[in-house]
């Protein structure tokens, strides 16, 4: 099983990103499950949202505590939350960054790291810096737990076009680095 | 055919509701059920829920319009949570008197104050006496599949009332997960429209209901009311292996055993946390502790036979309560085990938890916790007078 947590902020979609993985694994025949953390939702709030993935029915419906998998939508939530509490050995980080891996500090577990200038393809392709579909593009490109393929479905379908091009040309233009 | 979707709780129950093909429904949205009002009134909007659809001011509206609308004998469903429930308790025993086969979901919230919006089945497991049936669920597959299964237990001719189908506010109302859902003609061929044979409000053949009743007739009517309860412990099994048979999925009836049969310890629950029951019950067998899980489907009936018949032969038990029962220092299944258990005739020594109040987890780690201490507690010979809660450690990078 594997286990992933993503950190956002209320408006980026990232409850929405969990659902699509969690779509995106069944599609393709396995089993997953999304739990959000229920807070009070409000725009620019730190949101967590959980997700498990397995070939298997999940039984667990609790929160995730020991992450495989660690997504950061939003950069400056590092001074507010610690996105890595609990972090599994050869865990994987992506951050949505204009910044090379290089550039991002991590505990030694983390062991693969990946950025994407989330906002900046957004903005272009619809305007709005919503980093949601550019993370899910980073996400499958930086650990292959998914196929491309069933995410830009689901996210066309959601979104529609545009948003499932961010999705490819983020799963591009993400820089992975494996240490 | 059925098709495979990826659903939260609420969804599930939705399309639950609208395969049920209910001609009435009056629900007033409540944090975490809103979103089956939701899903419903779009479902309406955009055809695929052909019904009379109400979008009351309150719930004790809510479960009067249904009151009247299950007097004209027809098919009627609403939702709550919590303080709506609360809100709704006048009607909500009137309907259950009335013998109205209303099927209500209600996503359990805990009870305020202090000011929560978060799970806990205090709110339904408070109003356990009020007549009603009630089935605890704990995933969405099953929140689907017993919600269909709610319309065929409360209509059959022997039962005559109204239920709820339970689940965890959050943990399943807000969790996305694989469920299929069944066509419509399998789920027409398993429901079949409902014919109110008992009390039909009709100005062709006038008759009168709920008049000033004197206390030796009111005593009959409960009576009967409590025979009808009795009834539901059989449609309910009957509507579960009906289902079996039509879709290929049982959930147990009125209770589900997991590894139970060479188990020298139970643990028993009810909800969602079964989940984390059952992984952790795996964790201890793979360490050759033979424990097992008891889980409680129907709260109400309450099936004594089949809980006694499932403890038989067992070192003891442990229960794991999400609500409180104030004045008895444990939670309300406990109690409700324990009395069940006096006419066994074995005394079983039993431990008592409380946990995950207000939308606080209860994780793998406190759930393999309260496994370690039921064994400690039934070893030492003891029975709990008294709960343990279950608290969550806080935990650091």
């Amino acid at each position: 099983m594997k286990e992933i947590r993503l950190h956002g902020r209320g408006g980026m979609g990232t409850v929405k990103a969990a659902e699509v993985i969690v779509h995106a694994m069944v599609a393709q025949g396995g089993f997953g499950n999304s739990i959000p953390f229920f807070g009070f939702e409000r725009q620019g709030a730190p949101v967590t949202s959980f997700i498990r993935l397995d070939a298997k029915p999940i039984r667990p419906k609790t929160q995730v505590y020991e992450p495989d998998c660690i997504i950061v939508l939003d950069r400056s939530l590092q001074t507010a939350v610690d996105v890595f509490v609990g972090v599994r050995e050869n865990a994987f980080l992506i951050v949505n960054s204009a910044e090379p891996p290089e550039s991002i500090e991590a505990p030694k577990r983390v062991t693969t790291i990946a950025t994407v200038d989330a906002n900046e393809i957004s903005i272009r392709k619809i305007g709005k810096p919503i980093p949601n579909t550019a993370m899910l593009g980073a996400f499958v490109k930086c650990t292959g737990w998914v196929e491309i393929d069933a995410v830009v479905d689901k996210v066309a379908a959601l979104w529609g076009d545009a948003n499932a091009s961010i999705v490819r040309e983020a799963y591009d233009s993400t820089l992975i680095l494996r240490r | 055919m059925s098709r495979v979707d990826v659903l939260n709780g609420n969804l599930a129950a939705a399309h639950a509701a609208r395969l049920s093909r209910p001609e009435v429904i009056a629900a007033y949205p409540i944090t975490p059920q809103t979103p089956v009002v939701e899903y419903l009134t779009q479902f309406h909007a955009d055809g695929s829920l052909p019904c009379q659809m109400s979008e009351v001011e309150s719930e004790h509206s809510a479960m009067s319009i249904l009151t009247g609308a299950s007097l004209t004998g027809v098919r009627c469903y609403t939702a709550t949570s919590s303080q709506g429930l609360a809100l709704m308790y006048e009607p909500y025993f009137r309907a259950s008197t009335l013998r109205l086969p209303i099927v209500m979901n209600i996503v359990n919230r805990e009870m305020i104050s202090p000011q929560t919006v978060w799970g806990g089945p205090q709110d339904s497991m408070t109003l356990r006496d009020a007549g009603w049936l009630q089935i605890y669920v704990e995933d969405n597959q099953e929140i689907l599949d017993t919600t269909i299964q709610a319309f065929k237990v409360a209509e059959s001719a022997e039962v005559l009332l109204p239920i709820n189908v339970c689940y965890d506010g959050f943990y399943l109302s807000h969790m996305t997960e694989r469920v299929e859902i069944p066509s419509q003609e399998e789920v027409d061929a398993f429901l079949p429209p409902y014919r109110s044979r008992h009390i039909i409000l009709d100005p062709e053949t006038p008759m009168a209901v709920d008049p000033l009743t004197n206390g030796r007739l009111l005593m009959e009517y409960r009576r009967k009311h409590m025979a009808a309860q009795q009834a539901a412990l059989v449609a309910i099994e009957k509507a579960d292996a009906e289902y079996a048979r039509r879709f290929g999925r049982s959930w147990g009836g009125v209770i589900d055993e997991y590894r139970t049969e060479d188990a020298e310890y139970l643990m028993v629950s009810l909800g969602s946390v079964c989940g984390a029951l059952r992984e952790c019950i795996d964790d201890a067998r793979a360490r050759g502790v033979r424990v097992g899980l008891l889980k409680i489907r129907s709260l109400r009936p309450f099936p004594r036979a089949r809980v006694i018949e499932a403890l038989a032969g067992k070192k003891g038990f442990g229960v794991i309560d999400r609500n409180v029962s104030f004045g008895t220092n444990t939670g309300i299944l406990f109690q409700e085990i324990r009395a069940a258990l006096y006419s066994a005739g074995s005394r079983y020594p039993a431990a008592s938890f409380i946990g995950g109040l207000g939308g606080e987890d209860l994780t793998l780690e406190i759930v393999a916790g309260a496994i370690k201490s039921t064994i400690e507690t039934v070893d030492a010979g003891k029975i709990d007078n008294e709960a343990s809660w279950l608290v969550r450690p806080e935990r650091k990078a």
